[in-house]
């Protein structure tokens, strides 16, 4: 089999999408390099001829490995979980791997793409944080209802991984969390585990000094 | 989420289309919605969230309402021509006769919607060649079709097949 170098994470110390990749591989324990992309700098480094040319959504995260270059946190996730099945970020049963998946997509689809970066530039400076917060609260609202009826994901999963970068943008953006307790304690529970600690954007290597931890 | 679609099946209710079409294709595995290898596994993954998390929920009723009608047909546009300039170009790498390689997958069931959607906001599909054959290909298979629009309980009758 071939060997190939250490993965490669293109990542956004901030970017909630590279922070969901950078708790997989941390959970997974695999080594990887980060070459950092910044999102804001140069007017936006993913839009670099060279990064296009890795990854034409012009976006974080993008992972090197393995000799191909995977984008789109999840499919990066369910890839890394495929090919290094332990400890799951799954669960057996799919019933429970549907529910993982669906937790996951309210994220990943109904609520980041409508606050990240793109799109706040096209609603304008003024509009921006009550865009962002109505996103969220929308889909928190919304994602309070699967978390409450499927209580039996007692293992760390996918979703987790979705969770809790959400609840970062959500503080970022002041959405009160008050009226989210259940995502607020699965929050804190996981925050408390190493893997989401070391990805955490405060611990990056392009995490800017006045931001580190 | 109050949205659609949802799946009650084996006594269990799920939402987020992708979430339902993996569950199908974990207990009713044929035929193969999704490729054995890995690394083709997550070329289909990887498209079908560019369309599922890039584009349509940029483009959805309830983005579409807060923009203004005014701002609509632009803004859903914009989405548009963003996600299928670099979905284009993802597929030059990952496209046989359908969006992975040879088989249809799930990436190529978000693929055929995603371009009647295109169509409904009069995007120009000369720009996408690929995304364009592939469609066409798409389209011509039954489940493609019976599947359509034009052609469910609830079309009204001036749009029915």
């Amino acid at each position: 089999y071939p060997v190939f170098p250490q993965p490669i994470l293109y990542s956004y110390f901030r970017s909630s999408c590279s922070w969901r990749v950078r708790i997989a591989l941390a959970l997974k324990s695999i080594d990887y390099e980060t070459i950092p992309i910044n999102l804001i700098k140069d007017g936006g480094q993913q839009f670099s001829e060279e990064f296009q040319a890795l990854n034409p959504m012009k976006q974080v995260p993008a992972l090197k490995i393995d000799g191909i270059t995977i984008a789109q946190s999840l499919a990066i996730i369910e890839y890394l979980e495929e090919t290094r099945p332990t400890p799951r970020l799954l669960p057996q049963d799919p019933k429970k791997r549907a529910q993982v998946r669906m937790i996951s997509d309210v994220i990943t689809s109904g609520i980041q793409p409508l606050q990240n970066l793109s799109v706040l530039k096209q609603v304008g400076q003024e509009n921006q944080l009550t865009w962002a917060q109505k996103a969220i609260r929308s889909g928190f609202n919304g994602e309070s209802f699967p978390l409450q009826t499927h209580p039996t994901l007692f293992q760390v999963s996918m979703a987790d991984l979705c969770l809790v970068p959400q609840v970062a943008n959500a503080e970022r953006f002041k959405v009160d969390l008050t009226p989210y307790p259940t995502i607020s304690r699965i929050n804190k529970t996981l925050m408390a585990l190493e893997a989401f600690q070391v990805s955490h954007p405060c611990r990056q290597p392009d995490t800017p000094p006045e931001l580190r931890a | 989420m109050k949205q659609v679609p949802a799946l009650k099946i084996d006594g269990i209710t799920i939402a987020q289309s992708l979430a339902i079409i993996e569950y199908l294709e974990e207990t009713r595995p044929t035929p193969r919605l999704l490729p054995q290898d890995p690394k083709k596994r997550a070329q289909v993954r990887m498209i079908s969230d560019v369309i599922t998390s890039g584009i349509q929920p940029l483009q959805n009723l309830s983005v579409l309402k807060q923009v203004g009608q005014e701002n609509q047909l632009t803004w859903a546009q914009k989405a548009i021509r963003s996600g299928f300039n670099a979905l284009e170009q993802v597929l030059w790498s990952t496209a046989g006769k359908y969006c992975v390689g040879d088989e249809v997958s799930m990436a190529d069931l978000c693929l055929v919607p995603q371009v009647a959607n295109a169509e409904r906001f009069k995007v120009d599909l000369t720009p996408y060649p690929t995304i364009s054959r592939i469609n066409k290909t798409l389209m011509a298979l039954e489940a493609f079709q019976v599947s359509h629009p034009c052609r469910q309980p609830d079309t009204p009758p001036e749009l029915r097949a």
